[in-house]
């Protein structure tokens, strides 16, 4: 009885573990055949058109409305303190370290995450990639590499544009509906917003998320059952794993980057 | 001299055993049939020649070489020699028919594209479809994909040509084309052609060679007009369809009274 406790508790351990070493074999299978990436641009331009250009609207919309509230609420909290021409350094400070990439990515992994892992699981069930291979065409170098890459790519661009679309959005609120003054709210952000210590680790944050959704997203759709089902659940997964990875790597992150500041 | 030979090839999935102790061979400009009914392994041997699956005894030799034994490198390069076309074409879907055939030209070559051109629309030609070259893969009938497939498969002239049961669900007219090209295209490239299906009269009317798949064996084998006069019981089920003989109807089971609750 113990036993099968024990082999119970085991089982989903040890498939987690089975899953991750294919995962990392995938990875390294992945680098070795991004030459063809590098040697043919136009295939990862191609990507970074669907994942990243295409994701350029709801990015765009969700980070203006993001640093809108973000100002309300922020503006409220401030007053308290009479603090609220601080206003701009909370809305830029929050977009860029935390909200725009890890939002910006949670986003990116629904949208673009998601139809990668459909569009490859599609090619699977409907013998693409065999006909590929068959083709004498790699199919983890015309197909997954490029999508891989271009979703590493978007990625930090994206995280990018929803923090400038939400300081605006911050701007919009907090200088023109709540009434700060306008030079007060861009010289204090500029004065605290660190270039190195915020921007550029909020960079680095995206591009870690990159990494992983394009990973989640390609390497759940290629190891998909061949069948309706089996490609709808592997979109699901990527959308859950990603999120989940997502946020695991921003605390951890988070831990090493601004740890003691 | 054989192009592609099996040399008592077996595979199994786990516990289940598809092939068992195979032999066969296929010569240059040879046509060979594989029949067999549905799980008798029919797709399994086609993917031990493209090397997608490996056997775990005995051997497959193409043009010389043992396909289990190569690696990654050296089974791209013998995939050259090989064309295949699927059982439902699989074309890519968000290309036009012209660049679906000018996908291998474009990926394992060197031609400038003007000359990539004149060979698509020459392939288009062979198989009927150079005016639906501009169309998209979800704007053709079931048959006319199948024939896009097979103008992509010939692309590069290949030594070997593999059909995946190549005539599933056509219609009389499309059948009767795709068989009539299937061996065109044969004697036209020389190539050394193996067709697995269960469409018994379009097949024997247009290969050389038929081998009989039965519970991953072959049981056996001739030319069209020595199989028709075989007397093989197995033989005899398949090419006259009848539902009773070796191959049966129904899968082993509990008895049906029982699992009715009636006993």
């Amino acid at each position: 009885m113990l036993f099968n406790f024990f082999s119970r508790l085991g089982a989903p351990l040890t498939n987690v573990l089975i899953k991750l070493g294919f995962a990392c074999r995938f990875l390294i299978a992945i680098v070795r055949h991004s030459g063809s990436c590098l040697l043919r641009p136009q295939l990862t331009m191609r990507e970074i058109w669907f994942a990243g250009v295409l994701s350029v609207l709801i990015i765009s919309v969700s980070g203006l409305f993001v640093g809108m509230v973000l100002a309300l609420q922020g503006y409220d909290t401030l007053q308290r303190f009479g603090a609220s021409s601080s206003l701009g350094i909370l809305v830029a400070l929050s977009l860029v370290r935390e909200l725009g990439p890890v939002v910006a990515a949670l986003l990116f992994a629904s949208r673009a995450g998601s139809a990668i892992t459909a569009e490859i699981g599609l090619m699977k069930t409907t013998e693409q990639l065999s006909a590929m291979e068959m083709m004498a065409v790699n199919p983890i170098a015309r197909v997954v590499a490029p999508r891989f890459w271009g979703g590493v790519i978007s990625m930090p661009l994206l995280a990018a544009i929803f923090s400038a679309m939400g300081i605006f959005g911050g701007y919009l609120v907090g200088v023109h509906l709540l009434g700060l003054d306008d030079g007060s709210f861009w010289s204090q952000m500029q004065g605290a917003v660190d270039f190195r210590l915020d921007v550029m680790n909020g960079i680095i944050k995206s591009v870690f998320f990159g990494f992983a959704v394009s990973l989640i997203a390609v390497f759940e759709g290629y190891d998909a059952p061949p069948t309706a089902e089996g490609v709808s659940r592997a979109t699901t997964r990527t959308v859950v794993t990603s999120s989940l990875v997502i946020l695991a790597l921003d605390f951890i992150l988070t831990a090493f980057m601004f740890r003691g500041v | 001299m054989n192009l592609l030979e099996f040399q008592n090839v077996s595979f199994s999935y786990a516990e289940n055993q598809i092939l068992r102790d195979v032999s066969l061979s296929v010569r240059r400009g040879q046509l060979v049939a594989i029949m067999g009914g549905s799980g008798s392994g029919k797709t399994t041997l086609l993917k031990l020649i493209g090397g997608q699956l490996q056997a775990q005894q005995g051997a497959v030799w193409l043009d010389g070489q043992d396909v289990g034994q190569l690696n990654e490198h050296d089974l791209y390069q013998m995939r050259r020699k090989l064309g295949m076309l699927f059982q439902f074409g699989a074309l890519f879907t968000d290309l036009s028919v012209f660049d679906n055939v000018a996908f291998p030209l474009r990926e394992r070559t060197q031609l400038p594209e003007s000359m990539i051109k004149d060979l698509v629309l020459m392939k288009l030609e062979a198989v009927g479809l150079r005016g639906a070259a501009q169309q998209m893969p979800h704007e053709l009938s079931g048959g006319m994909a199948r024939r896009v497939a097979l103008a992509r498969a010939i692309a590069l002239d290949p030594a070997v040509m593999l059909y995946d049961e190549p005539f599933t669900g056509l219609d009389p007219i499309s059948l009767a084309t795709v068989g009539k090209l299937i061996r065109e295209l044969n004697d036209a490239l020389g190539t050394a052609s193996i067709v697995v299906t269960h469409d018994v009269a379009e097949s024997l009317a247009i290969v050389d060679y038929v081998y009989f798949l039965a519970d991953g064996c072959v049981v056996a084998e001739g030319t069209p007009a020595e199989v028709k006069a075989s007397t093989h019981p197995f033989v005899q089920q398949f090419i006259n369809a009848r539902p009773d003989g070796p191959l049966p109807f129904h899968k082993p089971a509990a008895p049906y009274a029982e699992q009715l609750g009636l006993s």
